[in-house]
């Protein structure tokens, strides 16, 4: 962890992360940086631990490795690793071999249990100025609190248990500004969703991603995290937010963070990661936040995205040839009419939760918008919270009697109805407006449509029936 | 060490489209156990209709291409998910290089670390190369070279396509990523010696609790 030093180059934070990290230099020209924390989802880790076993090698680093059970994990209250009979043998797997590694593991039944992407941070396992790998692609979220997350398919997932390392090229430097001040209503959803519909969802790609402005400097921890998480829809594999005093407050505390003195020291460190002022970016770009309104989509990628007050746009409008053909065969799929207000569509089924918006925060904005209503008439309506300690806070503030006083689902912590590799999953033809991060063909289940926004809009979604802007909503 | 990779001939099947996400080449239906056929399930969502039958007009379904061991698409080939059983499920179908103008980052990564060649197409030759199986549409047959970095036609003409030599070295070697990185296993028992000494907190914490 570098401070700033008189002569020296200027560096962006991460830059200061990645090299306080360097092993050495390859000589393919690749970097191998250590990996100081890893953390283990049921559904790409088996293999990799087969992997290992074949070749006879040990994990490296145990202490610094934990798994947990969320992608298959059945949600339903009071579950148990039996609940989904389907989903027993990668949970048992996950069990298994962290128990044979010695590798710590928040199952189901755990407390800590939960969303990975939801108990790193939480459980203050990714701190400011890490570098923490994840087999799942939204590893990137714990870069709001100034961490590298690098998400990792199973051979690296292998590789990390290995060798606590991963052997990576550097990547290109891009900047997203974030200027003015989000009206009501207005969340960093709707500004991660507004900058992946203006730049599309390559304009990351081989970049590492730093968020700023004054509007990401009011942003509370969380909200950083859903910001970082979506770096991937823009396709990036890494994005971060400079540690500041609100994500220090944040990690204070926390069940695995460091304690007392040693406290004080991780965060003298913390303090100085921040991009150095005139430091360079090869790509930098600005949104007017000032501009955005609730976002929802109206496709079948990230990128299909408009206001909430606006119509689904006739395709003929793109400019870009391959984009019209595109935005034609997500409507067709989507079942959508060019012109079509979006605040008219109906829904059937209204998803809160994932690794992008299941936290306590996200719940409680949910709450606010459900608070006193009821949800339509033939609309299922899930809350899925992202950890057990967050479904356990949300109910000692009492959310839980918001949500099944207003009908929805209070269900236990997992990916959900975002993956869909467990139960819950959206039947064919059916429209969901989720708080998650993808809205492809066939994601939520066979033929299912997806709408993505943010949680009160899913909300205001379930208590409508249809698409709904919340800034509307008359109090209840 | 796996098995080096220097050529494939085959059967090269076209799918023109942007943005093909992993969700789409590995439905997560075919994630549920350790042992799914991840061949069978490759595009699965597409390949089968709501009964699981296989739609015959969907390319991989129809005879020459059935057999194909080369993907020909466009930009962005693999967004979306981490899932390597993407590149599984296009291995156990029998695909060992998809062509693209560009790649996912993790899905290349993905290709590379599990022996599937991403070779890079610029658009040019991405549209010649289609036109050129659309001419071939009875034996579309291509050898992809990848020491020389040639594609070559039915009919004999050639093509050239990019991998950086960084994954492609290993690849044709057939090198174990991780007994590569092993052989630097003193730097890193160093780099954490050191680091520990500076920063005891970052590793004691996690071993709390």
């Amino acid at each position: 962890m570098t401070g700033e030093s008189h002569g020296a180059a200027l560096l962006t934070l991460f830059e200061k992360i990645w090299t306080s990290h360097l092993i050495r230099r390859l000589d393919d020209g690749r970097d191998l940086i250590f990996v100081d924390r890893h953390v283990l989802q049921e559904t790409t880790s088996a293999p990799a631990f087969e992997g290992l076993r074949r070749a006879d090698r040990a994990v490296r680093h145990p202490g610094l490795t934990v798994a947990t059970q969320d992608h298959i994990v059945s949600t339903a209250p009071g579950r148990t690793e039996d609940t989904n009979p389907t989903g027993r043998e990668l949970l048992g797997l996950m069990r298994r071999n962290a128990h044979e590694n010695r590798i710590r593991h928040f199952g189901a039944g755990d407390p800590r249990q939960g969303i990975v992407h939801v108990i790193g941070p939480e459980l203050g396992l990714a701190l400011p100025g890490c570098i923490l790998a994840c087999g799942d692609s939204h590893t990137s979220t714990v870069g709001g609190l100034g961490a590298i997350g690098i998400g990792v398919g199973t051979s690296e997932v292998e590789h990390v248990l290995a060798t606590q390392t991963l052997a990576m090229a550097r990547p290109r430097r891009m900047r997203v500004r974030f200027e003015g001040r989000a009206g009501e209503g207005v969340t960093a959803k709707d500004l991660i969703l507004r900058v992946i519909g203006e730049h599309g969802i390559a304009a990351g790609r081989g970049c590492a991603v730093e968020y700023a402005g004054a509007a990401i400097e009011a942003l509370p921890v969380e909200a950083r995290l859903t910001l970082c998480n979506m770096s991937i829809e823009l396709g990036a594999r890494f994005g971060l937010v400079a540690p500041d005093e609100t994500a220090i407050d944040y990690v204070r505390g926390r069940e695995f963070a460091p304690k007392g003195e040693a406290f004080e020291q991780a965060a003298r460190l913390w303090r100085a990661l921040r991009t150095d002022d005139g430091a360079e970016f090869d790509q930098e770009v600005a949104i007017d936040c000032s501009r955005v309104a609730p976002q929802v989509t109206w496709g079948t990628s990230p990128q299909d995205v408009a206001g909430v007050d606006e119509l689904v746009p006739d395709p003929a409008t793109f400019a870009d040839a391959r984009r019209r053909d595109l935005a034609a065969a997500a409507l067709r799929y989507m079942e959508l009419e060019p012109g079509t207000p979006l605040d008219s569509i109906p829904i059937d089924i209204a998803f809160i939760g994932s690794c992008t918006n299941s936290r306590l925060s996200d719940l409680e904005a949910a709450a606010a918008v459900a608070r006193g209503r009821r949800v339509a008439p033939g609309v299922r309506a899930l809350v899925v919270p992202g950890s057990m300690a967050v479904k356990a806070e949300a109910e000692a503030r009492g959310l839980d009697r918001v949500f099944h006083d207003a009908g929805f689902e209070w269900r236990d912590a997992g990916c959900s109805m975002c993956v869909s590799i467990n139960e819950d999953v959206v039947p064919p033809g059916a429209r969901c407006i989720a708080t998650s991060n993808r809205n492809f063909e066939n994601r939520q289940g066979p033929r299912s449509r997806t709408h993505l926004a943010s949680p009160a809009m899913a909300a205001a979604a379930a208590l409508s029936g249809r698409i709904a802007d919340v800034r509307k909503m008359r109090p209840a | 060490m796996r098995q080096p990779f220097t050529a494939v001939e085959g059967v090269m099947a076209t799918m023109l489209s942007a943005n093909i996400n992993t969700d789409a080449i590995i439905p997560s239906a075919w994630l549920r156990t350790a042992t799914a056929d991840y061949g069978r399930g490759l595009f699965g969502g597409d390949r089968y209709d709501a009964e699981g039958r296989e739609r015959p007009d969907f390319v991989l379904n129809r005879p020459p291409f059935r057999s194909a061991k080369i993907l020909l698409a466009e930009e962005n080939f693999g967004c979306g998910s981490s899932r390597e059983a993407a590149v599984w499920a296009l291995l156990q179908f029998g695909i060992r290089c998809v062509l693209a103008p560009s790649f996912a980052d993790i899905f290349y990564e993905n290709a590379f670390r599990s022996g599937l060649l991403a070779g890079l197409v610029d658009p040019a030759t991405l549209a010649a190369l289609a036109q050129s199986a659309s001419r071939h549409a009875g034996s579309p047959v291509y050898r992809v070279d990848l020491p020389a970095r040639t594609i070559a036609a039915p009919d004999g003409t050639g093509y050239g396509f990019q991998v950086p030599d960084v994954l492609a070295q290993p690849l044709i070697r057939g090198d174990d990523a991780i007994d590569t990185t092993l052989r630097h296993a003193d730097e890193i028992e160093a780099y954490y010696a050191t680091a520990n000494a500076d920063r005891a907190w970052l590793y004691a914490s996690a071993e709390q609790g």
